[in-house]
């Protein structure tokens, strides 16, 4: 175990803070220390806050943070940031609405942005998590502006998902649409007292309605990846009831700048908490969760592999000279490639 | 891709800091974007920030650079006390600490010898700091 490791597993802020660099640069060697920090994780609760810029996630954030803080838990946030994908640069300014927290050092918060790195973000999410996890922190807060896919795999990190609507706007609601409505646990509209919340409160009850057809559209999608294998069933824990208990999303009104509401949002996010462990889905969930996270490791050192292998070979150049020339095709150049890959595969699982 | 990605210089992450009661905020905005277009990412604190928030954020956010701002002339008390965080934290060491504002010649070789690595007064361009954090930044 290095040192860092011990040093985070004592306690150390540094040291946690170095972690969380070396995840987001890939460091050589943090895959060691995730390695290392598994198994000292699996206590702390995990949530996701996501909507559309300007929705407030970052005040609600802030007060739900000061509210776990006050009931004497300790907290981490991972805020996520665009950057800019001209420079690579970014200013993460999600920090400015922490006011709450100021000084706590047992509230950890961390500015991560976007990297412009293709999916490799939600990888990297779920390390800084397992870091805090390891860390110690009984409550773990990811937000994220919540537009398009990224993002959506980025909340499946948490436990329970929150999606903030601001209200009187038309479009947003229009937005959540896109995937975003179907991974809510808690709805919250915020700016609950701007003209328009009610209106909000209602469309959104409506697209809810429309969505509670489908009963396992509520948690993660996690039955049906797990559906992918027969033996990672996630509803595994019947307690006799024929019909599996479904979760309805609640829709909470807040003022997070003032802090009405916020014991409503968090009495909510209790609840699904408690919905999850009764129904054994918090187990489904941490199953679906880990195959999502080893499919997709596997895909990024499969493609790694290949990457090297094609260097090896003169680099992909040549073989697209060839393919414009017509002396060859994309497949045959693929199969070229693996051959030997396969062939290696084969005479292991031959040997053993 | 990945692959591409590491070979390439890691990213600079940047602290700007406005610290006690000055509220003029204009130059840090400024150099929090030409910080951004120069690829580096910026953690911009916000106004009236205390000497412990300012540390919190710099040992949290794991920057390689501090920028301190400060136009109200405070900076002979706010400063050593942000060093001080900083080293109680473990997080001196390994970090540019850089201060922006007016701070007059006989503060500066105080300050420098509490271990600010240097001072941007009025008149230094965008470049000259740019350039001196890609050839300052610490070694990780």
């Amino acid at each position: 175990m290095s040192d860092l490791v011990a040093d985070l597993l004592a306690g150390k802020h540094s040291a946690l803070a170095r972690v969380i660099t070396q995840i987001e640069n890939r460091s050589p060697g943090y895959r060691e220390v995730i390695s290392d920090l598994h198994q000292h994780t699996g206590t702390a609760d995990v949530i996701g806050v996501t909507g559309s810029p300007g929705a407030g996630k970052s005040t609600l954030v802030d007060k739900v943070a000061a509210t776990y803080r006050e009931q004497d838990q300790t907290v981490g946030v991972i805020a996520i940031d665009p950057s800019s994908p001209f420079s690579g640069g970014a200013v993460l300014g999600d920090r400015i609405r922490m006011a709450s927290n100021a000084g706590d050092m047992d509230m950890f918060f961390r500015s991560m942005s976007a990297r412009g790195s293709l999916g490799g973000l939600s990888t990297a999410t779920t390390d800084a998590v397992t870091a805090l996890d390891a860390f110690g922190k009984d409550k773990i807060i990811v937000e994220t502006v919540g537009a398009g896919q990224n993002e959506v795999d980025i909340v499946r990190t948490a436990d329970t998902v929150a999606v903030l609507v601001p209200p009187g706007s038309g479009d947003d609601v229009q937005m959540l649409k896109a995937g975003i409505l179907e991974i809510g646990d808690v709805f919250v509209v915020n700016k609950a007292d701007l003209d328009g919340a009610d209106r909000t409160v209602q469309q959104l009850r409506e697209m809810l309605q429309g969505r509670s057809g489908r009963p396992d559209a509520g948690h993660h999608g996690a039955t049906e990846l797990a559906g992918d294998h027969g033996d990672a069933h996630a509803g595994d824990s019947d307690d006799g009831d024929d019909e599996p208990e479904t979760w309805d999303p609640p829709i909470v009104e807040t003022v997070a700048n003032r802090g009405e509401g916020v014991e409503d949002f968090l009495n909510a996010l209790a609840d699904h908490g408690d919905y999850l462990d009764r129904t054994g889905r918090r187990e489904g969930q941490a199953r679906e969760r880990f195959a999502a996270e080893i499919r997709t490791l596997l895909r990024e050192d499969a493609n790694e592999l290949l990457v090297e292998e094609l260097d090896r070979r003169g680099g992909i150049e040549q073989y697209v000279d060839a393919v414009i020339e017509r002396h060859t095709d994309p497949y045959t150049v693929v199969d070229e490639v693996l051959t030997p890959l396969r062939e290696c595969v084969d005479q292991r699982r031959d040997e053993s | 891709m990945s692959v591409e990605q590491e070979q390439t210089e890691r990213t600079i992450r940047c602290l700007v800091a406005k610290v006690g009661l000055d509220g003029h905020d204009r130059g840090a905005h400024v150099i929090a974007r030409a910080l951004r277009d120069a690829g580096f990412e910026v953690i911009y604190s916000g106004l009236h920030r205390a000497p412990d928030e300012v540390v919190q954020a710099a040992v949290q956010e794991d920057v390689d650079v501090v920028g301190i701002s400060i136009l109200s002339g405070a900076h002979n008390t706010l400063v050593p006390k942000i060093l001080d965080g900083l080293k109680e934290y473990d997080a001196f060491d390994d970090r540019l600490i850089l201060v922006g504002g007016i701070v007059p010649d006989d503060d500066q070789d105080e300050l420098r010898g509490q271990g600010v690595d240097e001072i941007f007064g009025p008149g230094a361009s965008m470049e000259e700091m740019i350039d001196y954090i890609h050839e300052n930044a610490p070694e990780r």
